[in-house]
């Protein structure tokens, strides 16, 4: 693979965060070029350069933006989605950071191709510092005259948007797009039922786009190098740059930025420094928590982009690619894994606020060498009965890495609980319930 | 004491509630301010918030009660929080957890008596490459093992 892919989302310029020195290497040439292009334009660009969500479900952006209802005189807007409370992903954080204002040129170009009215950046609460650090930034773009009203002297363009900075307040489930308008509205951060999608009926019942932040800050890097050349990076079916950040049992954990479809071993032992002791991989997840794992002994020939992943019934998620060695507890990690979704359900529906409960629940007990082999089926058909009956992918989220967990790690399942291998059939769950007692007490 | 924003807290609300089409979409924000102010957010706090924003108490509250990072209770003046999900399990963050919790003689969402230290078990704070990591307060520390947490909280006293 040739190892000098152009860096776009993170480059490495020293004090980019600052703005003079981001304007100096080019910064909102890309705006400028995208307010000499139609606006629609600028939207078939960003579908040729085949760029795809990164926030986890990878799904086209041009084809997203191109949603947006025109033609009509309601007030449109985007909200970028840097909640990043997705176990494994630290990724949105860098880019506050480091190249803040990449960022505030992608919201803009965003903002022209869909004729936005403002946009709002969502950071989790956790990120006290970064949302600081955003929203510096943001005020320093107003002061400059590349934001707001002043933007239409300093662009010579008859448009002006606003950008307004949202601190979160710690809840996982806000990352779901329809959830974090909730909560951008000042209500609880419940998932809301779509249909109607959020180009329909979005942010105060407007309609409204929702970007992940990578998503957003790649876009004026489209625009620099042009759609066809960004095509040609990486993978073929899901190509660009990707911001992988890797954690776990590996010497150089981080985030890396490179290009889609890069083969897991050799973003594990050539970027990453392999692993810690020099231990054998047990497992890995390849896209933060709620991704199926994969198996230590089946990594050779998976590339890191989604199509590849999806083969091996995986997928890219956010790229949080967490590593686990020879010694890793697989029980405990599950265990630790199904608390998460617990804690984190909102409570609307009834499979997902029951069952990652119960899914907790019978992993507590197989952690504490109760359970029975029965046990591990009823895992498997919990997780079955939540994955897609609810409103949001948080369910499918909590259930696709117990079951996975649970199938690709059978034997280590079988033996926590061998030692209440259980050959009759007996009612585990509703035993206190069973005829044969009453029947025994009426006698 | 009364419950009441300064005439520059009062200008930081009307910013927020400038930023939105609705009034009630400052809530967040707001909430956000009055923790700052009075370290967490009593029913009168929440009330003052509500008549501030026209919003109903039970609003204010399901709102409050929602989101972890909003204290229905008194806090530490220091808010210890040890991240214990996967990456920073992986690298002993659950072993800091329990070293730290026995220090200072408190569990999950507990405040010592002198109210200067209180802990909590948090998910994952989005620093992961530099797990195991432990926030005080507003400020993140990565990379860090037992005998770095209790001298840094050492410190603290």
């Amino acid at each position: 693979m040739n190892k000098d892919f152009p860096r776009l989302v993170l480059p490495n310029i020293e004090n980019l965060s600052d703005f003079d020195t981001y304007v100096k290497n080019g910064g909102f040439d890309s705006f400028r070029k995208a307010i000499k292009m139609n606006p629609d334009e600028v939207t078939n660009e960003v579908k040729k350069s085949k760029l795809r969500g990164r926030g986890g479900a990878a799904f086209p952006t041009g084809l997203k933006w191109s949603f947006m209802p025109k033609g009509t005189d309601k007030p449109k807007y985007l909200a970028v989605n840097g909640d990043e409370s997705e176990p494994g992903s630290f990724k949105d954080r860098q880019i506050f950071e480091y190249n803040p204002f990449q960022l505030i040129e992608g919201i803009l170009i965003a903002s022209w191709a869909m004729g936005l009215t403002a946009s709002y950046i969502y950071i989790r609460g956790e990120y006290h510092k970064w949302v600081a650090l955003m929203d510096k930034a943001v005020q320093t773009a107003y002061e400059r005259g590349f934001v707001g009203e002043k933007m239409k002297e300093t662009f010579g363009v008859d448009f002006k948007t606003d950008i307004y900075v949202h601190k979160g307040a710690g809840a996982y489930i806000c990352g779901e797009e329809t959830s974090l308008m909730n909560s951008l509205e000042g209500k609880r951060g419940y998932p809301r039922v779509k249909p109607p999608f959020p180009a329909q009926f979005g942010l105060w019942g407007m309609p409204t786009t929702v970007n992940n932040v990578e998503t957003i800050a790649t876009v004026p890097a489209i625009l620099r190098i042009g759609a066809e050349n960004y095509a040609k990076i990486g993978a073929e079916g899901h190509p660009g740059t990707l911001l992988f950040g890797v954690s776990g049992h590996v010497n150089k954990p981080g985030v890396y930025e490179l290009p889609t479809g890069i083969p897991l071993k050799e973003l594990i032992y050539d970027v990453c420094g392999g692993v810690i002791g020099n231990k054998k991989i047990k497992a890995i997840i390849p896209g933060g928590s709620s991704m199926p794992p994969l198996r230590g002994d089946e990594i050779d020939g998976i590339n890191m982009d989604e199509e590849s992943l999806k083969k091996f019934g995986t997928h890219i998620g956010t790229g949080g690619v967490m590593v686990m060695d020879e010694d890793t507890d697989i029980v405990k990690v599950t265990l630790r894994i199904a608390h998460f979704y617990h804690h984190e359900s909102c409570g609307q529906c009834t499979p997902c606020r029951e069952g990652c409960g119960w899914m907790e629940k019978i992993l507590k007990r197989i952690a504490k060498g109760e359970g029975t082999t029965k046990d591990l089926d009823l895992l498997i058909s919990v997780a079955n009965n939540i994955e897609g009956n609810t409103i949001c992918a948080l369910g499918d989220a909590a259930a696709w890495p117990v079951r996975g967990f649970v199938t690709k790690f059978r034997d280590e399942f079988e033996k926590a609980v061998s030692a209440n291998r259980s050959f009759v059939a007996r009612n585990v769950v509703h035993g206190k319930r069973s005829t044969r007692e009453k029947l025994v007490f009426n006698a | 004491m009364e419950i009441k924003f300064t005439e520059e807290e009062l200008a930081e609300v009307n910013r927020h509630i400038s930023k939105y089409p609705q009034k009630q979409a400052a809530l967040m924000p707001v909430l956000w301010l009055a923790q700052h102010k009075w370290g967490w957010l009593s029913t009168d706090v929440m009330r003052y918030v509500a008549e501030l924003l026209e919003l109903s108490l039970a609003h204010v509250e399901g709102v409050a009660t929602f989101y972890t990072m909003y204290f229905k209770k008194p806090m530490g003046k220091y808010h210890i929080q040890v991240c214990t999900n996967v990456s920073c399990m992986l690298r002993k963050g659950d072993v800091i957890f329990n070293q730290v919790s026995e220090h200072l003689g408190i569990k999950h969402n507990e405040a010592t008596p002198d109210g200067i230290f209180s802990l909590e078990e948090v998910e994952c704070m989005g620093a992961c490459g530099g797990a195991p990591m432990i926030a005080i307060n507003e400020d993140f520390h990565e990379n860090v093992d037992t005998p770095q947490v209790l001298e840094l909280i050492s410190k603290l006293k």
